[in-house]
């Protein structure tokens, strides 16, 4: 049976929309020594290393071996993962059954993305099946757009409950010192802002950011010899759907359904309203923090506009949700799903500052990419 | 040592390995997902995870490991994907096994040279700002590689060619192999120069293909299958040298030492070139062979040569290098070292048909990512 992990440091960029004072492996090595700072370790503690971005943006190939500078990688193990927009809980993921198997006791996972290097849509563009779907599918925001009408339809969702969560998350970054965009708005704001894709609007999307994270992962006995209060894995768990766009279930999230399902059976979670005190998710638009509520069993399908209109995801509500200000305010894609891992672990050790939940110690942490994919890592102050 | 939990292969499959394959990527993963799960004796539903091996830049394709989901059985299953060599995704499988959290883990890698531009794409594996511009790409990256090893020790050209009569001869054994060829010395040195001193004989051919295998930790190994499918892993290793060459030695194999030491300190191994009795060892070029034997302490540094000069290394030898044929046959980039590790399974069972090496209880797989052998993974299997 494998060992029981804990993550004991935690290190991000700030994040921008040019980073024009740092290449890519500037701003890992910013990451990374900012992690081994929150740890008090230094790069000789680190028994292996593990990476991720996707690398169709900043065209790097084998980014794993380019990176061994900003990583500190020179002669240790390391390689890479990645797998769309989940890469960065793909890594954590990584950081976490490396720990967890023996081989190694104390693990570096490392996300990043240079965004201003790449072009971010037509790379994008390419995951879709290049003869069936390319054309109709192509890029971040359609699928998106797709799946909200469809809720709106069925539920009777509107585009003021995406509003809400999109001034929500906006006005959180404002105590977030990392965050890409730092901006009050209402939500008349938002209403009011250019349309994208219907019923996306512009601040309902989320930006492309350069920035990393580095988060470290340690198995039980060096966690609690190294770490005053480790945020423990509780569960880690990914599902994915079929290949192709066109056989998904658009008015639900299936594979959000599954891996929430499976990580709260992990935790021994059976209200997860009422028992998580923070959550850090992975919504690229503000429509998900509508329609994935459900999906997240957090109420019956198509109540989440009730809970949203309430005020529950609040800061001052009953399960504050992106105190970071989330995905729309920061998104370097490759680190976008390890920063939620990584606010949870600060949630759960309370360095988060302005932004901190008072006395959190159960933390939910999302990633969401590929063709509707899910990731889920939840985080706690005790051990599992 | 550390303690560990044993795990072992309880199936592989292997493609065909060819140039121009007609069958597409999610094709070729569902033939050998399913020849693997026949081989193990199981179905889909008692594979638990699936680590797939895909490469953006390869498949040409931003997340290429979307196009092989439902071919590699991952539908409703945690899936995860490793860019790189076959080897490094075999090694997160086995962690993903031994964290506890799985029984069974299927590792599947495809590759597709033929519908690659493979100076283009290795090309961008080097620094933009000033290596890139000077052309490099793994071709004339290795040629820089086999020069400053030839000049570290006096090597000669004729000597490298050495490896490819041997391992093009290993392919007639081997009916997966692309090229099996009964070539002479001759034949290496006239072929034509593809950057000196490498010339077309001495180069890993494109090659399209994919490979699968399946890990089981104790308890399932036992009850899903029999003894003679059984192989285990007895040490595994994995480690990177420095990425600008201008930081290397390119004859220095301190990264290939480093992680076969952990391979073999795990396997408890003390004299890998007499404990392993055959190995299957990354020669996407042939200097590539030597020189990997020496930093597997197989033979001393500047010696592997000599070595293969006296035969020791050929298949009758004292021990088989690549009798499969090797990356020289047959290279399909992320499945290359995933392909070892399947070939010194089915010679362990005793499967390995014309290319079986008689009485293998123990045997070395490997492989690398980046350029000029950055980044090695060495595997020590058992009976």
């Amino acid at each position: 049976m494998g060992n029981r992990v804990g993550i004991i440091g935690v290190g991000q960029t700030h994040h921008a929309a040019k980073r024009l004072d740092a290449s890519g492996v500037e701003l890992i090595a910013e990451a990374v020594t900012r992690a081994l700072d929150d740890a008090e370790l230094t790069i000789d503690d680190i028994d292996a290393i593990v990476v991720g971005n996707m690398d169709h943006f900043e065209n790097i190939n084998y980014v794993d071996t380019w990176a061994v500078d900003g990583l500190g990688a020179f002669m240790k193990p390391v390689f890479k993962v990645t797998t769309g927009g989940t890469t960065g809980t793909t890594v954590g993921a990584c950081g976490y059954y490396q720990a967890a198997s023996g081989l190694f006791d104390i693990v570096l996972a490392v996300g990043w993305e240079k965004n201003s290097e790449s072009d971010t849509q037509a790379a994008i563009a390419t995951c879709a099946n290049p003869i069936l779907e390319r054309d109709s599918f192509a890029g971040a925001i359609g699928p998106l757009a797709t799946e909200y009408s469809m809720y709106m339809k069925a539920f009777g969702a509107t585009e003021e409950d995406a509003a809400i969560v999109a001034a929500r998350d906006r006005n959180n970054a404002l105590n977030n010192p990392y965050a890409h965009s730092r901006q009050q708005v209402t939500v008349e704001d938002v209403m009011k802002s250019p349309m994208l894709s219907y019923p996306i609007k512009f601040l309902d999307m989320c930006p492309r950011s350069d920035g990393a994270c580095a988060v470290i992962f340690a198995n039980e006995k060096a966690a609690r010899k190294l770490c005053p209060e480790p945020a423990w894995v509780h569960a880690s768990v990914v599902r994915h759907d079929y290949t192709h766009f066109g056989d998904l279930e658009w008015k639900f999230m299936p594979t959000l359904e599954r891996a929430s399902a499976a990580a709260y059976k992990l935790a021994g979670i059976t209200k997860p309203l009422e028992e998580f005190d923070v959550a850090e998710l992975y919504l690229p638009a503000s429509t998900c923090g509508v329609k994935w509520m459900d999906s997240l069993w957090f109420c019956e399908h198509g109540e989440a506009p009730d809970l949203i209109r309430k005020g529950t995801f609040e800061m001052d509500g009953q399960l504050p949700i992106n105190p970071s200000g989330g995905v729309i305010s920061t998104n370097p894609i490759g680190a976008t799903a390890l920063i939620r891992v990584a606010e949870g672990a600060w949630q759960i050790m309370g360095k988060s500052g302005d932004r901190q939940v008072e006395g959190a110690s159960l933390a939910l942490c999302t990633g969401f990419g590929g063709c509707s994919w899910s990731d889920v890592m939840i985080l706690g102050a005790d051990l599992p | 040592m550390r303690y560990m939990e044993r795990v072992a292969i309880i199936g592989v499959g292997q493609t065909k390995y060819e140039s121009g394959k007609r069958d597409n990527f999610a094709e070729m993963v569902f033939e050998v997902t399913n020849k693997a799960m026949e081989d193990a004796g199981i179905t889909k539903n008692e594979i638990d995870n699936v680590v797939s091996v895909s490469s953006d830049f390869w498949d040409g394709r931003t997340i290429s490991c979307m196009a092989i989901s439902d071919a590699s059985a991952a539908y409703g299953k945690d899936i995860t994907t490793v860019e790189g060599d076959g080897t490094f995704g075999a090694i997160y499988g086995l962690m993903r096994n031994l964290s506890g959290n799985y029984g069974t883990t299927l590792v599947v890698a495809h590759h597709k040279g033929t519908e690659s531009n493979m100076n283009g794409i290795t090309n961008t594996a080097f620094d933009p700002l000033v290596e890139r511009k000077l052309g490099l790409d793994a071709v004339s990256s290795g040629a820089l590689q086999a020069r400053r090893y030839m000049s570290a020790y006096g090597l000669l050209e004729e000597q490298f060619a050495l490896v490819s009569v041997k391992n093009h001869g290993n392919a007639k054994r081997n009916p997966l192999a692309m090229l099996p060829m009964d070539i002479t010395v001759e034949d290496v040195m006239g072929s034509r120069m593809v950057a000196d001193p490498l010339k077309v004989l001495d180069c890993s051919p494109l090659t399209d293909g994919a490979c699968a295998i399946i890990l089981a930790s104790e308890t399932p190994a036992h009850k899903l299958t029999t003894r003679d499918k059984r192989v285990w892993v007895k040490g595994v290793g994995h480690c990177s040298d420095a990425f600008r060459m201008g930081d290397r030695d390119l004859a220095d194999t301190r990264a290939l030492k480093d992680a076969a030491d952990r391979a073999y300190t795990m396997a408890g191994i003390i004299d890998p070139a007499k404990e392993i009795d055959v190995a299957e060892v990354y020669d996407a070029f042939t200097y590539m062979e030597p020189l990997w034997l020496e930093g597997l302490g197989i033979c001393d540094d500047g010696m592997g040569c000599e070595y293969l000069e006296r035969g020791l290394f050929d298949f009758e030898g004292d021990l088989p290098i690549n009798p499969s044929g090797g990356r020289l046959s047959a290279n399909p980039v992320q499945v290359a070292g995933l392909a070892c590790m399947a070939e010194c399974v089915l010679q362990l069972r005793g499967e390995a048909g014309d290319h079986q090496v008689e009485g293998a209880d123990t045997a070395l797989a490997h492989g690398i990512n980046g350029m000029c052998g950055q980044s090695h993974c060495v595997w020590v299997l058992g009976r």
